[in-house]
């Protein structure tokens, strides 16, 4: 009779423990803005869901990168819901490391997602992450300077007109460059931005056959027009500027132009924390003619681990964290301009939202203009637009973005960078296995 | 005089912690071994496994391996005179009786109390940064173009922040064994008409030569190793500018997860302390002995 008592105590007792534990869920995420804010709104989740207790693990990107793919790489399951972008989800599902998600609910809005954002996460039609942000890159100017200049920026600009505006706006005696661009090594800091431009040059990373092509014209024209741009009408020390460096720089009026992430767009035209946030115009990504724009695609999106034993609860997450309703959640409590951009048609369908957001449309239209399965004017065998979706790549792209840093800075000159590129590829690929 | 039982006893009681030292020690070194042969690449798991030395030869034929080597050596040596020398200086200075004496030897030594991150944080968007900082002010003030520090001089700008986190370390070593020189020694010298300099060469440096020892060779372990630095500050860049062995082992298992290379670079980086080190004891380690 004790026995059978302490073994039915002992069982219950683990029950007990053991429903507790599946209903508690780790989610990693980045330490943007809107990941931050998402996290403060979690009591309406919770209140529907009192049986789902959610433990954040907030990192910076790079360490969040760093974390996650060691984590579902070596099968360590410490979490059940991931904050990744577009460029690991088509390597992940192909790895089937990733849940595909078609259990979000009925509810659940799936095709109101922009068909370029679903694109970018989805393999075999499947999705396979929710985007909760979603955005391209523009051009972002001072109206005024422009003015001043005695130009008009036109809504599809080209890489020339860019030019001879910048070299009219400078007037470094006034601390003002005429543009800002991401210098900063990184594969997604200035080979973000390199590879989008790249393709408006007509220029590819690889060839049919994986041959990496940085001894062909087209890388040539692309990089010597970037340096020569930034020598001319660059900030000082620009190998140094990534994302957050220009976007000050911005703010403090150092900047005529900058060519960059469409979610800046809220914070340059925030008054309080742009000095010039009521001189902002904006434009699409400049081109060469070629068919291609300059602009990038990219979604922070939620995936979930396809190790993990909470499976309902983190679909259950995953489908609050990336619905309509969320957006409306963070309206009611902020304003319409503080919804998670770029993800979802309806938003950019809402006459509130446009009212609030002035940059809404030229985001749109920047994230349709790119084309993940097909980013550069000659056929590829990759897709990803600033990235090119193999595991190699971000080993091999930072290591470029060094190369051409060292460029820009003007520790090597434009003809070896790109010999040294050519080399470091060849090499990445040959070890990879895609070459011989 | 121990006895032989005592002995024993003491080498009984001894061995669990010497046991879990070795332990200790040995189980990363002999797993990081294990994956210099190893083909491991948890992103692209299908090519795994036994490659013999391709992974040494592949670590060694990248262009930045020996450019980091020259770096790390660059920094050990750079940051050692300045330290050394200024150190010396520094503690010759702070020693003399002077008004507010305590605190001016805080401030020399607080540098040592901030973490490398935060100094390299500092120093960068502070002090350095070519539009914000401190130096661009002070250059534009004497209407003179700003430098940009870590795109033009990177190594120069990387070893000017950790010789200013390691100069009080120095300072404090030096400073100690400056205040255990006998007094009655330096007044015997100054009565027999030694000067400033004489006393210094002749007195000053041999008593400080023990400490000068243990500040050269605990500082190369420490400088070997720097990595918060040139993570926060350079990235290593532009190019492999200020690419150090640290990084680039960082690096290769980090951002480009190839586990196996940077077990090698590990590896290597392993032996070639164990040779600075060598030489640096053999050099400087006899003064030790006395």
């Amino acid at each position: 009779m004790k026995l059978r008592t302490l073994t039915l105590g002992l069982l219950s007792a683990s029950a007990l423990a053991f429903a507790a534990h599946a209903e508690s869920i780790t989610i990693a995420t980045v330490n943007n803005a809107d990941m931050v804010r998402m996290q403060t709104l979690t009591e309406d989740f919770t209140k529907a869901n009192p049986d789902i207790t959610l433990n954040w693990v907030t990192l910076e990107e790079n360490v969040l990168r760093e974390r996650v793919t060691t984590d579902i790489a070596t099968k360590g399951g410490q979490y059940d819901v991931m904050t990744i972008g577009t460029y690991e989800v088509p390597i992940w599902a192909k790895q089937s490391w990733l849940l595909p998600l078609d259990k979000l609910g009925d509810d659940y809005d799936a095709k109101d997602i922009l068909p370029a954002i679903a694109g970018g996460l989805s393999v075999d039609g499947k999705l396979y992450a929710a985007p909760f942000y979603g955005e391209s890159s523009f051009v972002m100017y001072r109206k005024d300077l422009m003015d001043k200049a005695g130009l008009k920026m036109p809504d599809a600009p080209t890489w020339d007109f860019i030019k001879q505006a910048a070299d009219k706006m400078t007037d470094r005696a006034n601390g003002v460059n005429g543009v800002c661009l991401r210098g900063k090594a990184g594969w997604g800091e200035n080979m973000a931005f390199l590879t989008a431009m790249s393709n408006s040059f007509g220029a590819r990373w690889f060839d049919e056959n994986w041959k990496p092509q940085f001894d062909q014209p087209e890388w040539k024209s692309t990089l010597q027009f970037y340096v020569d741009l930034m020598k001319a009408d660059g900030p000082e020390g620009a190998s140094s500027n990534g994302f957050n460096e220009n976007l000050a720089l911005f703010q403090q009026g150092k900047c005529g132009m900058w060519i960059d992430a469409t979610v800046a767009a809220s914070m340059v035209s925030d008054p309080k924390s742009s000095k010039v946030a009521d001189k902002v115009g904006y434009a699409l990504a400049p081109d060469n003619g070629l068919g291609k724009r300059g602009n990038w695609l990219w979604a922070w999106s939620l995936a979930i681990p396809a190790g993990t034993q909470k499976t309902d609860a983190a679909e259950k997450f995953v489908a609050w964290a990336t619905s309509k309703h969320y957006s409306e959640l963070v309206a009611s409590k902020l304003g319409w301009a503080s919804a998670p951009p770029g993800t979802r048609t309806s938003l950019y369908a809402n006459a509130e939202y446009q009212k609030a957001a002035p940059f809404a449309k030229m985001t749109l239209d920047s994230i349709n203009a790119a084309d993940p399965t097909h980013p550069t004017v000659k056929p590829v065998p990759y897709v990803g637009v600033q990235f090119v979706a193999i595991p190699e790549f971000q080993g091999l792209g930072t290591t470029v973005g060094q190369l051409f840093s060292a460029a820009l800075a003007g520790q090597s000159s434009v003809d070896d960078a790109l010999k040294q590129a050519q080399d470091a590829a060849t090499a990445a690929m040959t070890e990879g296995g895609y070459i011989k | 005089m121990a006895t032989q039982q005592t002995r024993s006893l003491a080498r009984f009681m001894m061995a669990p912690s010497v046991v879990l030292l070795f332990v200790w020690m040995i189980v990363p070194l002999v797993i990081t071994i294990w994956f210099s042969f190893q083909q491991y690449n948890p992103l692209n798991p299908i090519r795994d496994g036994f490659v013999g030395f391709s992974n040494y030869a592949l670590f060694y034929s990248n262009p930045a391996f020996l450019q980091s080597i020259l770096n790390t050596l660059t920094l050990v040596v750079s940051v050692l005179l300045i330290t050394v020398i200024g150190g010396i200086m520094l503690a010759l200075l702070i020693d003399q009786p002077m008004w507010g004496q305590g605190i001016v030897r805080i401030l020399v030594i607080s540098p040592f109390f901030v973490m490398p991150p935060v100094a390299a944080l500092v120093w960068k968007n502070m002090i350095m940064h070519p539009q914000y900082g401190v130096f661009a002010d002070i250059a534009r003030f004497f209407g003179a173009q700003p430098i940009d520090w870590f795109g033009q001089h990177p190594m120069m700008a990387i070893i000017i922040i950790v010789a200013w986190q390691w100069l009080p370390f120095a300072t404090l070593i030096l400073l100690t064994a400056l205040q255990s020189l006998d007094g009655e020694q330096k007044e015997a010298a100054e009565m027999d008409g030694a000067g400033f300099v004489s006393r210094f060469i002749y007195l000053t440096l041999p008593h400080m030569s023990r400490a000068i020892t243990v500040v050269i060779l605990i500082q190369t372990i420490f400088l070997l190793s720097v990595y918060a630095e040139i993570l926060v500050t350079t990235n290593g860049g532009p190019g492999y500018a200020s690419t150090n062995l640290p990084f680039l082992v960082y690096q290769k298992a980090l951002l480009e997860f190839k586990i196996g290379q940077a077990s090698a670079g590990g590896v290597i980086a392993v032996i070639l302390a164990n040779i600075v080190a060598f030489f640096a004891m053999r050099a400087v380690g006899k003064n030790l002995d006395k």
